[in-house]
């Protein structure tokens, strides 16, 4: 009896020092980033480092190393490899953040001062391009024409291969189709450019217009329109095509009646974010529209302008002040509307999407 | 009793139905057609670049894999794409090797990391950043990456130049080299990487995840024995399509790059090229003869990025096969 309790007694606080180790206090990984920010900040203004993406590197890995060696020391090595993973993760997520903020502020910043109504409607005719003044309405209206052509060419082919895939799709053609529309997403645009130039200008010998650019742009936007449309079709319940079916109506009717309209939120939305996707491309329009500086509103005759093209020929070109003030501008214009479509194309979505069947 | 359905005349009825088939017949038709479409072009596009490259490639009097020049035009053409080549692949690998991390760790933020009030404004965020085009991209490194990036070039060169890869000829030099490039391109290719890559982190099984809690592993153990060997495919896919991205950008890399044809390990100095920006590039005061070259550059750009995309479309069908996802 008396031998137990003396060896109970002894071991009794060991035993509690295993069930729970030491713990740092909640606010640890705070300090630590505060701590490594600011030894992060010293280090790169005492050794005089001009950028501040030093700094901001150098404060990074302090922060990694310390938190990994507090935690190593109070709370033991596989509490310390979490704490390592976590920290990683945040240094990712702000890695990720700050260029992608930066991009968004910095484009805000130079262009807001340059946007104003004269900006918005008026060209560049007779403007000299290495002095101030001039503005985007010829592209503005460019671009509008193009990827307008561009939807009306691709949207509805686009659907029709989505509704061929999911509602008729069982052999090896779709198959084939779904496969080439997924590596076709990938074409690099300045591809598209080239094909379009080879068959459209110098096979059948057109000249250069908003519609070739328009063409290449819609080579571009079909697959994303199949892929997006393809799944929405698939969200649509079985139980309602059936319910067509056992009333007699036949299957294109089907389709088009019932199956579409249900998913028509779903298919504005992907046709939507398709068009916010060719309106920035600049390469193949920068091949076939050619580019102008005066206002021409038809897209089949003679070169045209567009947003892209503009801001690229204001930096490259023009390559002053007065230029880079313009790009930046345009840039902000730019960025408004595939940012706008986006948000109405993605609050559609919310609205109207169909209830996922079984 | 029963009163039977009224009677459809036998005429109408007749009619009715064989409208329905041919109409059924139309529009099977058409779908089919426009399916065929898509690849026919997907056919033409191969078809009419491998044409003109033909024509070029026949007249060039250098070796078009190993000349550095690309002078299509002179009276006596050499054109090669040994530069491009070599400037496009180093480019996306730089991308890639920054990318990829950061982008699993943003993937891992949203999905397992982040408190919720923090993830989902932020996933919706990332996914609006994808939009912003590459233009915008390009005007941005040019105009504020490049000065701000000057430092941190300086200083590789001063510290790591040991290496001959980081050290400049000219110390200080204009850093619209290949490594901005690839860290723009790095930029540029994060939000699809992230959005693809956090679409399978959330398909994880929560059993699985559970499970691995509930025999005493950490967040972290959890994460390595749960989360990642499930998405490893959906991370690879992700990545090459990423990649397939890096590869064909053309106006982002034509504004920061200053290009040359000197073909050199030290991707801090400003120089090299890559085949979508040589053809923005050189385009505009090419001949005729000169844009078949340029055709056979983009042919060639073209198959790569075909191989990449179709190999992640690939590894993308066989993981729905194994995982169930597809049902």
């Amino acid at each position: 009896m008396s031998t137990v309790t003396a060896t109970a007694s002894p071991s009794e606080p060991l035993v509690r020092r295993e069930l729970t180790t030491a713990r740092l206090p909640k606010w640890a990984p705070l300090g630590t980033s505060v701590l490594a920010i600011t030894l992060g900040c010293g280090i790169g203004a005492g050794a005089g480092l001009g950028s501040h993406l030093q700094w901001g590197l150098i404060s990074a890995v302090l922060f990694l190393i310390l938190s990994y060696a507090l935690a190593a020391k109070v709370e033991g090595r596989r509490q310390a490899k979490d704490r390592f993973a976590t920290s990683v993760v945040w240094v990712a997520f702000i890695l990720a953040v700050v260029p992608l903020a930066s991009l968004t502020i910095y484009t805000i910043q130079q262009g807001i001062g340059v946007v104003n109504g004269n900006f918005l409607s008026h060209s560049m005719k007779n403007v000299i391009s290495s002095g101030p003044g001039g503005g985007i309405y010829h592209a503005l209206l460019g671009t509008l024409e193009q990827v307008g052509l561009a939807t009306a060419m691709a949207a509805p082919i686009g659907l029709m291969t989505a509704v061929y895939l999911v509602e008729y799709g069982k052999g090896r053609l779709a198959k084939v189709v779904t496969f080439f529309v997924d590596v076709m997403t990938g074409i690099p645009s300045i591809v598209a450019g080239l094909f379009i130039l080879s068959l459209w200008n110098i096979l059948l010998g057109f000249d250069y217009s908003g519609f070739s650019g328009s063409l290449a742009l819609a080579i571009l936007m079909m697959p994303v329109v199949v892929r997006s449309t393809e799944e929405m079709l698939k969200l649509v319940p079985n139980e309602l095509r059936e319910a067509s079916y056992a009333l007699g109506v036949p299957k294109w009717k089907t389709i088009l009646r019932i199956v579409i309209p249900t998913a028509i939120g779903g298919i504005t939305t992907g046709v939507m974010l398709a068009v916010a996707r060719i309106t920035g491309e600049t390469a193949p329009v920068m091949m076939l529209v050619f580019g102008a500086d005066f206002i021409n509103s038809d897209p089949f005759n003679g070169p045209q302008q567009s947003l892209p093209l503009y801001i690229w020929q204001q930096y490259a070109l023009v390559n002053n002040d007065f230029g880079y003030a313009r790009a930046w501008g345009a840039a902000l214009v730019l960025i408004a509307f595939v940012m706008g479509l986006n948000l109405i194309a993605r609050g559609i979505a919310r609205w109207r999407s169909p209830k996922s069947g079984h | 009793m029963t009163s039977s359905p009224p009677a459809v005349p036998p005429g109408r009825d007749r009619r009715s139905r064989r409208d329905s088939r041919v109409g059924d017949k139309i529009f099977f038709n058409l779908t089919r057609g426009s399916g065929i479409l898509l690849l026919v072009i997907m056919a033409a596009i191969a078809g009419f670049l491998a044409y003109r490259s033909g024509l070029a490639l026949s007249k060039d009097e250098g070796n078009f894999l190993t000349t550095f020049e690309w002078t299509p035009d002179a009276p006596k053409p050499v054109f090669g794409i040994a530069v491009l080549a070599f400037g496009t692949i180093v480019s996306a690998v730089i991308a890639m090797a920054i990318a990829v991390p950061v982008a699993i760790g943003v993937a891992l933020f949203i999905s397992h990391y982040a408190p919720r009030k923090i993830a989902q404004p932020f996933a919706y965020l990332v996914d609006l950043l994808a939009a912003v085009p590459s233009i915008v991209y390009g005007l941005w490194g040019a105009l504020f990456l490049v000065p701000h990036i000057n430092g941190l070039t300086s200083w590789m060169d001063q510290y790591l130049g040991w290496t001959y890869v980081f050290s400049q000829t000219v110390p200080g030099a204009t850093p619209r080299n290949l490594f901005t490039v690839g860290i723009l391109l790095a930029i540029m290719v994060l939000p699809i990487i992230t959005a693809v890559t956090r679409e399978v982190f959330r398909q994880v099984p929560r059993m699985h995840e559970e499970a691995a809690l509930a025999l005493g592993a950490t967040r972290w153990e959890m994460i390595r024995t749960a989360v990642l060997p499930f998405g490893r495919p959906g991370i690879i896919s992700a990545s090459m399509l990423g990649l397939g991205r890096a590869l064909g950008e053309t106006i982002a890399v034509a504004t920061v790059l200053s290009a040359n044809s000197v073909l050199s390990l030290h991707i801090l100095d400003p120089g090299g090229g890559t085949f979508a920006q040589n053809i923005a590039l050189k385009f505009g005061e090419a001949q005729p003869f000169g844009r078949d070259a340029l055709m056979a550059s983009g042919l060639v750009l073209f198959v790569i990025t075909l191989v990449v995309n179709g190999a992640a479309r690939l590894i993308i069908a066989r993981r729905k096969e194994y995982s169930g996802a597809a049902a």
